[in-house]
C-alpha cells in the first residue's frame, strides 16, 4: 500500500499514450493546435471534392441539352456539391481556425476539454468519410442539401438514408465542439481578458458556437424524423397518411438559417483581424462590430420562413419573415461601414492576407444587396429557386466566407507553419478567383432573371441562355485554376522557404502573434496578462504626448519577457485514442441502421468502450 | 442573349434616368444607370421565353416592378460601398515614403448611429410597397375563371372546374388537358394548385408518391409551391395571345429538370372554338391504321390494352387519370407532351412521329425515369399507335 502523498496518485486504470511526435500522436493527439491542422487538411481535402463537383456541375451546363451527366448522376452531385461545401468544408474549416486561435488568442493554453476535441474532430471526418461512402453503396443522397419530403423521403434509391444518418454523425461532431469552445471561450480566458477585450474573431467565434449550440438540435430531430420514416415507415412528412411535408421546412430553415450565419460570421471575424492589422489602425467601432454580430445571431433564427415564401404561408407570415430579413440587413450594414471605417485614414499594406479580407468585404457586400431583394416578397416569388438564389448565396458563402477564409490562410500561414507563403503567387491567386467568381457567379443573377430554374440537370437552347452559362463555366474553371496556384504555393513555399526572418512579420495586434512560430504544445510559456484590446499591438505601441504612435524600445517593455525557454512544469493534457475509438463506433452504428441490427449493436460497443476507456485512463501520463 | 438588344419592355425606367442632370451628378446619375441597365438588359431578351423581366400580365409586371424599385437603392448603395472601398484603398495604400503611423481612431459614436438609421429608413420605405404588394397578389377575385393544377412526377395537368366548362358527355365532368394550358386572353384566371402522384405505379411497380411542386410561368406569374394535402392559389391574367412558358421550379425528383408546361392564352374567338372542341368526346378514327391503333390502345381479343391503364380518353371506357389524358392529343394547342419535353408538331405543323415512336419504343430511354413503362411494342405496333393518337385532333 503505497502512503507517501509525494507519490502522485494514479486514479485512472489504463495508461495514457506520450509520443507528442511521428505520425501516431495524429491520432492520439488531443492538442488544439494538432486538432485544428487536422481539422484544416480535412476540410481542404473536402473543399477540393466539393470542387470536382462543382466542376462537374458547370460541364453539364455549358450546352443546352448536354448528355455528360443524366438526371440521376445529376442530382447526386448537386446535392453533394452543397452537403460537401457546406458541412464539410466551410463549417469544419471554421472549426480548424477558431480550434487553432482561440486558445492562442485568449491566452489558454488548450481547450476546456482537450479530448472532447480530439472527439468532436474524428466523429467529423469519419461523418464526411460515411457520407461519402454512399458513392459505393448505391449512389449518394440526391435530395438535395435542403432534402425536402416528401420527395427525399420516398425516393428509392438509399442515398437519402446515407445524408439524414451522416448530417446526424456531423452534427454530433459540431455540437460537441461548439460546446468545448463556448466554455473556453467564457472559461479560459487569461487575466484580464475581459469579454470587451477579446479580439472580434474570438467575438464572432462565441456567437457560432452559441448558434450550433440552440441550431443542431432541431436539423437533428428533422433528420431522425425523416430517417424513421424512410427506415422505418412511420409518416412524419406523409401526408397521404396525416404527416406534415411543410414540418420538414420550417424545422430544416430554423435550423438552416442560423446555418448561414455560422458559415459566414467566422469570416467576418477574419476580416475583423485582418483589416485593422493591414492598415495599421484599431479596429473601427469594435462595440459596434461586436453587438451588431450577436443581433445577427440572435435575428438569424427569425427569418427562416424567407427560404419559404412561395410556399403558400399566407400574407400575414410573408409579411413579417420579409420585414425581420429586412431588418438584418441592418447589423449586417453596420459591420460593412465599420470595415470601411477602419481601413480610411489608414496606412494599407496589401499584402496578400488584406486583399482577400477586402476582397470578401466587396463581394459579400454584392451578395447582402441581392438579399435585400428576397425581403422584398412579391418578387421573391419569381426569383427563389432560379440561379438569382445561387448568385446570391454563393456571394455571401463563396464571396464572404471563402474569400475570408483564404485571407485567413494567407495571414496565419507564418503562425502555423513558420513560413510565409509566397506573396506574388499569392496575389496572382487572388485575382484569378476574383475574375473567375465573378464571372461564374455574376452571370447567374441574369440567369435566375431570364428564368432558369435551380437543380435543373439541363436545358434547352431555346430558354435563351446558353451563353450565360458558357460564361459561367468558364469562370468556374478559372476558380479552379485559382485553387491550384494556392495549393502549389503552399507545396513550394513549405518546400523552398527558410523559415521566418521575423516571427511578427505583420507588425500583428493579438496575442497568438506573441508566442514562437509555430507556437509550443503549451502555447505560453508564461500565461500572459492583459491590459487592453490589441494586447500585443499596446505592448509594442505607446501614444506620445500628441497622441502619436511611437513604437516602445526593446526590452523596455514592463510585461514579462521571455524568461523560461523550458516549459517544463507546465501542466498539459496527455494524448489519448479513447476519442477515436469512441467516435468510430458513430459510422458503425450507421450502418448498422441501413443493413443489420448486429452492427449497430457493435458499433454501440466500440463507442461505449471508447468512452469507458476514456473515462477510466489515468489523468496524465507518466 | 448576348445582343443585350434595348427592348421598349424593358427599361422605361433606366432611359428616362439617363436624361438630366449635369456634371458630377450627372456622372453619377449614367453609371448608375448603366449599372442598372447592364443588369436589366442583360437579362432581357425576346428570345428569352422566361425572362422575368419581359411580362405579359399584371401579377408578373407587378412583381417585376417590385424588384426594380428596389434595384435603384440598391445600386445607390452598391455604388456608395464599393465605390467608398475602391476610394479609400486607393486613397490610403502604403506609400514607400511614408512611414508615419496612422491616426489610430477607435470609432465615432455619431456615425454608428447614422449607419445604423439611415439603411433602417431607406428599408423601411422599400417594405411599404411589399407589404402592400403581398395582400394585393393574395386576393382572390370572386368572379376569376377557376382552373385546377394538379402537379405529377414529371408533367402538369389542368381541370377546368366552372360550370360552364363541362364537357358534352358522360357525366358532364370537367375539361381536363396535359401539359399546356389554354386560356383566354385577359381573363383573370384563379389557380388552385394540388399535387398529386406520378401514375398508378411507377416502373419498378411500387406506388407513386405525391411530392412537392412549385408551378411558374415566368412572363406571367412569380411561382407558388404546389404541395401535396395544401391548396395555394396564383391570380394572374394574360395581355396577349400568345405562348408563355413555364416550369416547375420545386426540386422533385430524377426529371425536375424536365416538368414543363405552357400557357396558350387565345383571343376571344379562338377560346370559343377550342372550349367546343374540348367539350366534345374524342373522335372514334375510320377504318385504317388509326382505328386499328385504337383498338390496340383499348385492347382487343387479350391483345393490347395497356395505355387505359393510366391514360385518359373523353366519350370512352379509359378513364384514369394516372397520366396525361389524351382526349385531345392532336389538337393543335396541345403543342408538347410529356412534361413539354417534346413538340407534338413539327415547326411546318406536321406530326412530330418521330419524337412520338421514340417515347413508345422506350419511354425511359428519352426520359430517365418517366413512369411510363416500355410496353415493348413492335415497331408496327408503335406505328399504329401514333396513327391513332394523331387522329384525337
Amino acid at each position: 500500500m503505497v502512503t507517501a502523498a509525494s507519490v502522485p496518485a494514479r486514479t485512472g486504470i489504463i495508461r495514457r499514450p506520450t509520443a507528442t511526435t511521428g505520425w501516431w500522436s495524429w491520432f492520439t493527439t488531443v492538442d488544439h493546435k494538432k486538432i485544428g491542422l487536422l481539422y484544416g487538411f480535412s476540410a481542404f481535402a473536402f473543399f477540393l471534392i466539393g470542387g470536382v463537383e462543382a466542376l462537374l456541375i458547370r460541364s453539364q451546363l455549358a450546352k443546352p441539352d448536354n448528355t455528360l451527366l443524366n438526371a440521376d448522376q445529376y442530382n447526386q452531385i448537386f446535392t453533394m456539391h452543397g452537403v460537401t461545401m457546406i458541412f464539410l468544408f466551410v463549417m469544419p474549416m471554421s472549426a480548424a481556425f477558431f480550434n487553432y486561435l482561440i486558445p492562442l488568442m485568449i491566452g489558454a493554453r488548450d481547450v476546456a476539454f482537450p479530448r472532447l476535441n480530439a472527439f468532436s474532430f474524428w466523429v467529423f471526418i469519419l461523418g464526411g468519410l460515411f457520407l461519402y461512402s454512399s458513392w459505393f453503396l448505391g449512389g449518394a443522397p440526391n435530395g438535395g442539401w435542403f432534402g425536402y419530403p416528401p420527395n427525399s423521403t420516398t425516393d428509392p434509391s438509399i442515398g437519402m438514408t446515407f445524408y439524414a444518418l451522416g448530417l446526424v454523425i456531423t452534427g454530433i461532431a459540431s455540437s460537441a465542439g461548439a460546446v468545448n469552445l463556448a466554455v473556453t471561450v467564457v472559461n479560459m480566458r487569461a487575466p484580464g481578458m475581459t469579454l470587451f477585450r477579446m479580439p472580434v474573431f474570438v467575438w464572432m467565434g462565441l456567437v457560432v458556437q452559441f448558434l450550433l449550440v440552440f441550431a443542431l438540435p432541431i436539423i437533428t430531430v428533422a433528420l431522425f424524423e425523416m430517417l424513421f420514416d424512410r427506415r422505418w415507415g412511420t409518416h412524419f412528412f406523409d401526408p397521404t397518411a396525416g404527416g406534415q411535408p411543410l414540418l420538414w421546412q420550417n424545422l430544416f430553415w430554423l435550423f438552416g438559417h442560423p446555418e448561414v450565419y455560422i458559415l459566414i460570421l467566422p469570416a467576418f471575424g477574419i476580416i475583423s483581424e485582418i483589416l485593422p492589422v493591414f492598415s495599421r489602425k484599431p479596429l473601427f467601432g469594435y462595440q459596434f462590430v461586436v453587438f451588431s454580430g450577436i443581433a445577427i445571431g440572435f435575428i438569424g433564427f427569425g427569418v427562416w420562413a424567407h427560404h419559404m415564401f412561395a410556399v403558400g404561408l399566407g400574407p400575414v407570415a410573408n409579411t413579417a419573415f420579409g420585414i425581420t430579413t429586412a431588418i438584418i440587413a441592418v447589423p449586417t450594414g453596420i459591420k460593412i461601414f465599420n470595415w470601411m471605417g477602419t481601413m480610411y485614414k489608414g496606412d494599407i499594406h496589401f499584402d496578400s492576407p488584406m486583399l482577400f479580407a477586402v476582397g470578401a468585404v466587396a463581394m459579400f457586400v454584392i451578395g447582402g444587396l441581392s438579399g435585400v431583394t428576397h425581403a422584398v416578397v412579391p418578387s421573391d416569388y419569381q426569383q427563389t429557386d432560379t440561379y438569382y438564389i445561387v448568385a446570391h448565396f454563393h456571394y455571401v458563402l463563396f464571396g464572404g466566407a471563402v474569400f475570408g477564409l483564404f485571407g485567413a490562410m494567407y495571414y496565419w500561414w507564418p503562425k502555423v507553419f513558420a513560413r510565409q507563403l509566397n506573396e506574388l503567387w499569392g496575389k496572382v491567386q487572388f485575382w484569378i478567383l476574383l475574375v473567375g467568381f465573378n464571372l461564374t457567379f455574376g452571370p447567374m443573377h441574369i440567369l435566375g432573371l431570364g428564368g432558369m430554374i435551380r437543380r435543373e440537370y439541363t436545358y434547352p437552347a431555346a430558354l435563351g441562355l446558353t451563353f450565360w452559362n458558357q460564361v459561367s463555366t468558364v469562370g468556374a474553371f478559372l476558380i479552379a485554376l485559382s485553387t491550384l496556384v494556392f495549393i502549389l504555393n503552399a507545396a513550394l513555399t513549405q518546400r523552398r522557404s527558410k523559415g521566418l526572418a521575423n516571427e511578427d512579420l505583420w507588425d500583428a495586434r493579438t496575442l497568438e502573434w506573441t508566442t514562437s512560430c509555430p507556437p509550443p504544445i503549451y502555447n505560453f510559456e508564461e500565461i500572459p496578462v492583459v491590459h487592453s484590446i490589441d494586447e500585443f499591438w499596446h505592448r509594442k505601441y505607446v501614444e506620445d504626448k500628441e497622441g502619436r504612435l511611437v513604437r516602445v524600445p526593446a526590452g523596455a517593455s514592463d510585461h514579462p519577457a521571455d524568461g523560461h525557454k523550458e516549459g517544463h512544469a507546465i501542466h498539459l493534457p496527455s494524448p489519448s485514442f479513447w476519442p477515436l475509438v469512441a467516435a468510430v463506433g458513430l459510422p458503425v452504428i450507421a450502418y448498422g441502421v441501413l443493413y443489420s441490427w448486429w452492427l449497430v449493436g457493435a458499433g454501440a460497443l466500440v463507442t461505449v468502450v471508447g468512452f469507458m476507456g476514456w473515462a477510466m485512463e489515468a489523468p496524465v501520463a507518466e | 442573349m448576348a445582343d443585350g438588344t434595348v427592348t421598349r419592355t424593358c427599361a422605361p425606367r433606366a432611359g428616362a434616368a439617363l436624361s438630366g442632370g449635369r456634371g458630377t451628378v450627372r456622372r453619377t446619375r449614367w453609371i448608375l444607370a448603366l449599372l442598372a441597365l447592364t443588369i436589366l438588359l442583360a437579362a432581357c431578351s425576346k428570345t428569352a421565353p422566361q425572362n422575368t423581366m419581359n411580362p405579359a400580365g399584371p401579377t408578373a409586371q407587378t412583381e417585376k416592378n417590385l424588384l426594380v424599385l428596389v434595384l435603384w437603392p440598391a445600386a445607390a448603395v452598391f455604388l456608395i460601398v464599393e465605390g467608398g472601398i475602391l476610394l479609400i484603398s486607393i486613397r490610403f495604400r502604403h506609400r514607400k515614403d511614408r512611414d508615419r503611423m496612422p491616426p489610430q481612431i477607435h470609432g465615432n459614436t455619431r456615425l454608428e448611429i447614422g449607419w445604423t438609421i439611415a439603411p433602417a429608413i431607406v428599408l423601411a420605405v422599400i417594405m411599404v410597397p411589399t407589404v402592400s404588394t403581398i395582400w394585393e397578389l393574395a386576393r382572390q377575385p370572386a368572379d376569376a375563371m377557376q382552373i385546377t393544377v394538379e402537379g405529377y412526377q414529371w408533367w402538369w395537368g389542368f381541370r377546368y372546374t366552372d360550370p360552364d366548362m363541362a364537357v358534352s358527355y358522360g357525366d358532364h365532368d370537367a375539361i381536363v388537358t396535359a401539359d399546356v394550358m389554354v386560356i383566354p386572353t385577359g381573363t383573370t384566371i384563379d389557380l388552385t394548385l394540388t399535387s398529386l402522384g406520378g401514375g398508378a405505379h411507377s416502373t419498378s411497380g411500387v406506388p407513386d408518391h405525391e411530392v412537392i411542386h412549385s408551378f411558374w410561368a415566368p412572363r406571367l406569374f412569380g411561382k407558388q409551391d404546389v404541395i401535396p394535402g395544401e391548396t395555394n392559389h396564383i391570380v394572374f391574367a394574360a395581355d396577349e395571345p400568345g405562348i408563355y412558358w413555364g416550369q416547375c421550379a420545386e426540386f422533385c425528383g430524377l426529371q425536375h429538370g424536365k416538368m414543363k408546361f405552357r400557357i396558350r392564352a387565345l383571343d376571344e374567338a379562338d377560346w370559343q372554338r377550342w372550349v367546343a372542341n374540348e367539350k366534345q368526346p374524342a373522335v372514334t378514327p375510320p377504318a385504317g391504321s388509326a382505328q386499328q391503333g385504337m383498338d390496340l390502345f383499348f385492347g382487343t381479343n387479350g391483345v393490347g390494352g395497356q395505355c387505359i391503364q393510366c391514360h385518359g380518353v373523353g366519350g370512352t371506357k379509359a378513364t384514369s387519370t394516372a397520366a396525361p389524358n389524351l382526349t385531345h392529343f392532336a389538337a393543335t394547342t396541345h403543342e408538347c407532351f410529356a412534361g413539354c419535353d417534346f413538340e407534338t408538331f413539327n415547326p411546318d405543323g406536321t406530326p412530330n412521329v418521330e419524337a412520338l415512336k421514340a417515347w413508345l419504343r422506350d419511354p425511359n430511354a428519352v426520359k430517365l425515369g418517366a413512369k411510363m413503362p416500355d410496353y415493348g411494342l413492335t415497331e408496327q405496333q408503335i406505328d399504329l399507335l401514333v396513327a391513332y393518337l394523331y387522329s384525337l385532333k
